[in-house]
């Protein structure tokens, strides 16, 4: 347990880096290692599969950000911070953590899920029945594109549509428009 | 854009290959070990993107063009959603019914082989195929977008 709270202090203190540090560059990096450590997370607590798309996912969006920022200009933030905005962002913060303590008050303990201990819940059936159904050994596989494949299809059909957007939106050259004549 | 010192190129033309390899690794053996199509198609486009930062853009654009990409992309889709089809149309279990498995590997002694599980493999691939393209697509065109950005107008920078 005590790793969890190591790794949950190191990952507030690269937030607060993040956010209150001028350079751009070291701004995303704190990013990075706030993912790396949920990585972290995610291994000791035995998922391994959430872990790798986790760290890779970062990886890539890491460089996406350095890359982003590096090729500007303006790698330096400035500006004077404003009183207002800050007031309400810290009373937001503490309306939210208020709200938080009364939800962690309903929730089970750690590392003691309610479907492990209901008896028939869907998630048990998956553990006990989930390789004679679909014969795949890694059960998370299993349920991703067999159990719950329609989420998969979501997240595919999400995914295609951003990037449909994004390749239309961002692309060089403009098709030609229809009132326009042929060469 | 033209691309990182030469000891950045040599380590990435010998590293390139071993990072593809992975990627296509972690999704074959999506239903065996941890990993699984979105994990690979990420390492797979990762590859890529180690050739954009090393070689330059241009050099990237020539292995994997923008329209081959944009094809690669839909092509995944396109398995995925035939094979959620082929549940349908093969019995009367349904949309996304794993017909290999239940019709011809039920019962026998596949499992821990890389041929099981039926239709799981199939979509493993089709996804890791979509999310590697996609990817690539994302970062190509937004390094397009960073070309033509001009330091004096606010337009680009809002993305």
């Amino acid at each position: 347990m005590a790793v969890f709270y190591i790794l949950l202090l190191f990952m507030i203190i690269a937030a607060i880096i993040a956010v209150e540090t001028d350079n751009l560059l070291s701004s995303v990096i704190c990013v990075g290692a706030i993912g790396f450590g949920g990585s972290l997370i995610f291994l000791f607590l035995r998922a391994p599969d959430i872990a790798i798309t986790q760290i890779v996912v970062e990886v890539l969006g890491l460089i996406i950000l350095i890359r982003a920022t590096i090729s500007r200009d303006r790698t330096f933030i400035t500006g004077d911070r404003e009183f207002f905005g800050m007031v309400v962002s810290i009373v937001i913060i503490f309306v939210i953590f208020l709200a938080g303590m009364k939800v962690f008050e309903t929730l089970p303990t750690f590392g003691t899920p309610i479907f492990a201990t209901v008896g028939d819940s869907a998630s048990q059936a998956y553990i006990s029945e989930g390789m004679q159904k679909t014969g795949a050994t890694n059960l998370v596989t299993s349920v991703i594109l067999d159990f719950r494949a329609y989420d998969t299809l979501g997240e595919a059909t999400v995914l295609f549509t951003s990037i449909i957007g994004a390749t239309v939106i961002l692309r060089r050259k403009a098709k030609k428009l229809p009132e326009e004549p042929d060469q | 854009m033209k691309g990182m010192t030469i000891i950045v190129k040599t380590i990435s033309s010998w590293v390139k290959v071993l990072i593809f390899l992975f990627g296509i690794y972690i999704i074959l053996f999506g239903h065996l070990t941890p990993g699984g199509g979105f994990a690979g198609g990420v390492i797979l486009a990762s590859s890529y993107v180690l050739l954009m930062l090393a070689f330059g853009r241009e050099f990237a654009e020539e292995n994997l063009s923008l329209p081959l990409a944009s094809k690669l992309d839909c092509a995944g889709a396109l398995l995925f959603a035939a094979v959620a089809l082929c549940g349908l149309l093969y019995g009367a279990a349904g949309f996304f019914w794993n017909f290999i498995h239940q019709k011809y590997l039920m019962g026998t002694d596949y499992e821990f082989n890389l041929v099981s599980a039926g239709t799981i493999p199939l979509s493993n691939i089709a996804i890791g195929l979509k999310v590697g393209a996609s990817l690539f697509l994302v970062i190509l065109t937004l390094s397009m977008c960073c070309k033509d950005f001009k330091p004096g107008s606010t337009e680009n920078e809002k993305e």
